[in-house]
């Protein structure tokens, strides 16, 4: 454990990428065999089953250190994060432990043997020989929020370089269904997979966005100047569903999201489709509402992925497709390496030959002459319920992870209206103790309605002012939010506009953020809610 | 009732009764200046009144200024009211301000820090009815180490960076942090380099006969073999700018209270962050306002409402005030300056000559005549 916090703080303490590898590498060469999985199960976010609910774990802290619970809440307000308030605020370490990060795991998922009063105990007793750096690590893997600012590329980076394994390779290996307990260091650097797990997906493609913001706007010229001859490449419409992997492998069906998460009780339409398909095929497309023939809105999908039990009603107001695009592996071959072209054939034919064309779609390939033409189909791309397009090159290889060249995603630019700041919350992790998520309102009649929340989209120089403003300008607090006096415009940018019934403004937007601060508006410049409704 | 002997006005801290003002943020006839930190000690005043040490420093910053000085314990009467500085911990000079009148004591008690960080005259409580104290730090996530642990982390990693040829930056506030940096470096271990703006503030400290250990203006002409062994000391404003980058390779590391969170240790991005404040952490306000056995506090600035809260629940009579303290002591975030790179190593030819560089609050108030580091 010693190790491993160290490790952390050394994480923390560079942004230099070669110095975070050089630190990873030093840490796997040191540690146990055991140490190297449980890291790497941890920093790929294969958290320990929490065995004590972090309500109890703040009882317990806040009873430690000795103040007021009200005192430790604030604290949480400035710190940010949970597992580092306890740190700061328990007492000096009266000893010191010496047990390994294997042991310490060991522990934790032993803790369902114990009373709620043992558990009390050992977590006191724990926490009481630890250094202030051991007890924050800990705490994160105890509250199962464990994450860190390294990205898993430079894991898998160090991993290649002490192994001499390809990094793709590395990156599909820690991918799936495998747990620290069962699956070994030595398992993963094996010359030859020898993984038997048959949910496995494949890490997922990704694209890089032709323009990050409405700004960068690209013409069609300065598109053919980067992109060249349009026939090289296939475009379809960038779906608002849930980008997600079908597998079908041995008589079991597996459906993973993005996130790695392992979802297929969550799509049970989407089961006949893919337990139809030969044994041995890995598809790639979305996971989105479908009715009529045409993709709903995301919040849709969003309330269905919300709920725990999916009933009847829910299954009717969202019923569930799949809108394929790629084809990863086919009759048990993982057909990764060959060009788009060729892997759009083999999906086609699938298509073909499946009777739940319902549920199992393909994603249309929309035929283009020049990039005019495009630029201007992708204007009406709300029409199509798409976000923009995808552009892929014909052919390319399915690339492992973002990489830059191959895959595009050139979305429409947001829709947008200025609006009135009026509540401030501090942030978290990076923006502990800042004021950085923001409501904001739009005008109806002469009161000021909240309509969307927006965290992200100031730099950090307007966060410093944002937050001077909030403090200096604050007329009520109620827990951690602040009221304050209405006078900062921003332009706010959103994907999508939907009526609400849970909304006091009667509309949800998908994905607010800050497009900009308007210092040219007063509030009474700021648009009204009418300009909301009418984008319904 | 009689009204209270210090209030809150729209310039300051005024002393009706000694027709003076304490720390005020707006043109005053007479200021009482507690130390010479830009939020405290502004321009624009007929009559300024500080402690013998801050002399330098406030001519330094504001020019020619009507500066009238005293020593601790001294006392300095106006219409009648008792006025005395007594060591406040926070930077050389500074000073709480005693006021006595008609049997009321009062006390300011500006910025400070209970620890003896070894070039300021150490905190000393001084008695009151009612206490005007800072709480930049009064949230109890603030508990400082022993201030030597941190010095020998800090001379620890200028080893490693000078035994692997990195030159290393550290960053604090010109006046206060970076003298006690410099105080405490381990000087076996190479050379000690000054920004520009913190060389001035050296020069301005040595007029009032303070003596700080050796250490050069960082130039031009500079031995880069030298540099790259040794440490620089700036001012937090440096930090990302040209004129930083262009010594490679290179360590960073940032001094100040903040850097106790993750959050505001990610934000600033530095190599390493250290734990060292010229405050008083919680436990170290408690123990400040206990000692003065007060009946009443009033918090100035930082985190006023917890504080006030928690000292309300103590069983003090306390109030929040509001005032424009502080803003020295906000974390000083990245600066990308546009613009030619002031190069430290830049030759003849290729133009050393900047005066649109812009920087950053601390440094325009430290009236730098170009308005960029000297170089």
């Amino acid at each position: 454990m010693k190790d491993f916090a160290s490790l952390f703080a050394a994480l923390d303490e560079t942004n230099k990428t070669n110095e975070k590898v050089r630190v990873l590498k030093e840490y796997f060469i040191s540690v146990s065999d055991e140490d190297k999985i449980h890291t790497l199960a941890l920093f790929t976010g294969r958290k320990p089953k929490r065995q004590i609910n972090s309500s109890l774990v703040k009882l317990w802290a806040i009873e430690m250190a000795n103040i007021p619970q009200w005192l430790f809440e604030e604290s949480y307000q400035v710190v940010g994060d949970l597992g580092e308030t306890i740190a700061l605020l328990l007492p000096e370490t009266t000893g010191r432990q010496d047990r390994s990060l294997g042991e310490w795991i060991a522990e934790i998922n032993n803790l369902n043997t114990l009373t709620e009063e043992e558990r009390k105990q050992w977590l006191q007793q724990s926490w009481s020989v630890m250094d202030q750096q051991e007890r924050f690590v800990f705490n994160k893997i105890l509250t199962g929020s464990f994450r860190v600012g390294v990205s898993q590329n430079l894991i898998i980076k160090a991993l290649s370089e002490i192994s001499g394994l390809e990094q793709s390779t590395l990156t599909h290996r820690i991918m799936g269904n495998w747990d620290p307990l069962t699956f070994s260091f030595y398992d993963l650097l094996q010359e030859k997979d020898a993984s038997d797990d048959i949910s496995r997906p494949y890490p997922f493609c990704l694209a890089y966005a032709i323009q990050e913001t409405s700004d960068q706007s690209k013409t069609a010229e300065e598109m053919e100047e980067a992109l060249g001859d349009p026939g090289n490449w296939q475009a379809e419409w960038k779906w608002d569903g849930i980008r997600a992997q079908a597998i079908h492998r041995d008589g079991n069906i597996f459906i993973w999201t993005r996130g790695e998460d392992l979802a297929t009780g969550k799509f049970p339409e989407l089961h006949p489709f893919l337990s139809a398909l030969p044994e041995g095929t890995v598809l790639d497309g979305e996971a989105i509402c479908f009715e009529n023939g045409k993709p709903m809105p995301f919040n849709v999908l969003q309330t269905r992925i919300g709920r725990k039990n999916l009933t009847k009603k829910i299954l009717a107001e969202s019923p569930m497709a799949f809108i394929a695009y790629d084809c990863l592996e086919f009759a048990g071959d993982d057909i990764r390496s060959m060009p788009l072209r060729h892997r759009r054939q083999m999906l086609e034919r699938l298509h073909e030959h499946s009777a739940f064309q319902d549920t199992f779609r393909l994603s249309p390939i929309v035929p283009f002459e020049s990039w005019q033409q495009l630029y201007d189909l992708r204007l009406r791309a709300r029409e199509n319920q798409a976000e923009g397009f995808m552009l892929k090159k014909k052919d390319s290889v399915y690339q492992t992870g973002r990489k830059r060249g191959d895959w595009w995603k050139w979305k429409i630019d947001p829709l947008s209206v200025d609006a009135v700041m009026i509540y401030a919350q501090k942030g978290h992790g990076r923006r502990a103790d800042l004021y950085t998520d923001y409501t904001f309102a739009v005008w109806d009649g002469d009161k000021l309605v909240a309509f969307a929340k927006a965290y992200s989209g100031l730099t950090d120089q307007e966060i410093k002012q944002v937050d001077n403003y909030v403090k200096r300008n604050t007329l009520e607090k109620f827990g951690p939010v602040r009221t304050v006096t209405p006078a900062l415009v921003f332009e706010i940018g959103f994907e999508g506009i939907n009526r609400s019934s849970r909304h006091k403004s009667g509309v949800a937007l998908r994905f607010p953020r800050i497009l900009r601060w308007r210092h040219d508006k007063k509030i009474e410049d700021a648009d009204t809610i009418d300009t909301l409704r009418a984008m319904l | 009732m009689a009204n209270p002997l210090l209030q809150f006005n729209d310039k300051g801290i005024y002393c009706a009764a000694g027709d003076f003002y304490i720390d005020p943020w707006k043109p005053v006839d007479f200021a009482v200046i507690t130390h010479a930190h830009s939020d405290h000690a502004r321009g624009g005043h007929k009559h300024y009144l500080s402690h013998h040490l801050s002399r330098g420093v406030l001519k330094y910053r504001l020019g020619e200024i009507q500066l009238e000085t005293a020593g601790y314990d001294e006392a300095i009467y106006r219409n009648g009211v008792r006025i005395s500085f007594h060591p406040a911990g926070h930077i050389i000079g500074s000073a709480q301000v005693r006021v006595e009148h008609k049997g009321a004591v009062w006390v300011v008690s500006g910025d400070y820090k209970t620890e003896d960080d070894g070039i300021s005259v150490p905190f000393e409580p001084v008695k009151c009815h009612t206490f005007i104290s800072e709480c930049t730090f009064g949230m109890p996530v603030y508990k400082w180490k022993p201030p030597q642990e941190v010095h020998d982390d800090i001379n620890i990693w200028w080893k490693r960076n000078s035994e692997e040829g990195r030159a290393t930056f550290i960053a604090g506030y010109s006046l206060g942090k970076a003298q006690r940096i410099l105080q405490h470096l381990d000087q076996s271990i190479g050379k000690v380099f000054l920004h520009g703006v913190i060389a001035n503030t050296h020069e301005a400290l040595e007029s009032d006969g303070i003596r700080l250990p050796p250490a050069s203006r960082l130039t031009p002409d500079t031995n880069r073999e030298e540099v790259r062994k040794g440490i620089i000391i700036c001012p937090p404003s440096a930090i990302g700018s040209p004129w930083m980058r262009k010594v490679q390779p290179f360590s960073f590391g940032y001094c100040s209270g903040w850097m106790t969170l993750r959050g505001a240790r990610r934000r600033m991005a530095a190599d390493r962050g250290f734990v060292l404040s010229d405050h008083a952490d919680w436990s170290g306000l408690i123990k400040a306002i206990d000692a003065t056995q007060c009946e009443c506090v009033c918090l100035t600035h930082g985190y006023t409402a917890s504080f006030v809260r928690y000292l309300r629940e103590r069983g003090y009579n306390a109030h929040e005030a509001h005032t424009y303290y502080g803003e020295e002591d906000e974390p000083a975030e990245l600066v990308h300056e546009t613009g030619q790179p002031a190069d430290i190593f830049l030759t003849a030819e290729s133009g050393g000559n900047n005066p649109d560089r812009v920087l950053k609050g601390e440094d325009i108030q430290a009236g730098d005549q170009t308005g960029r580091p000297a170089l």
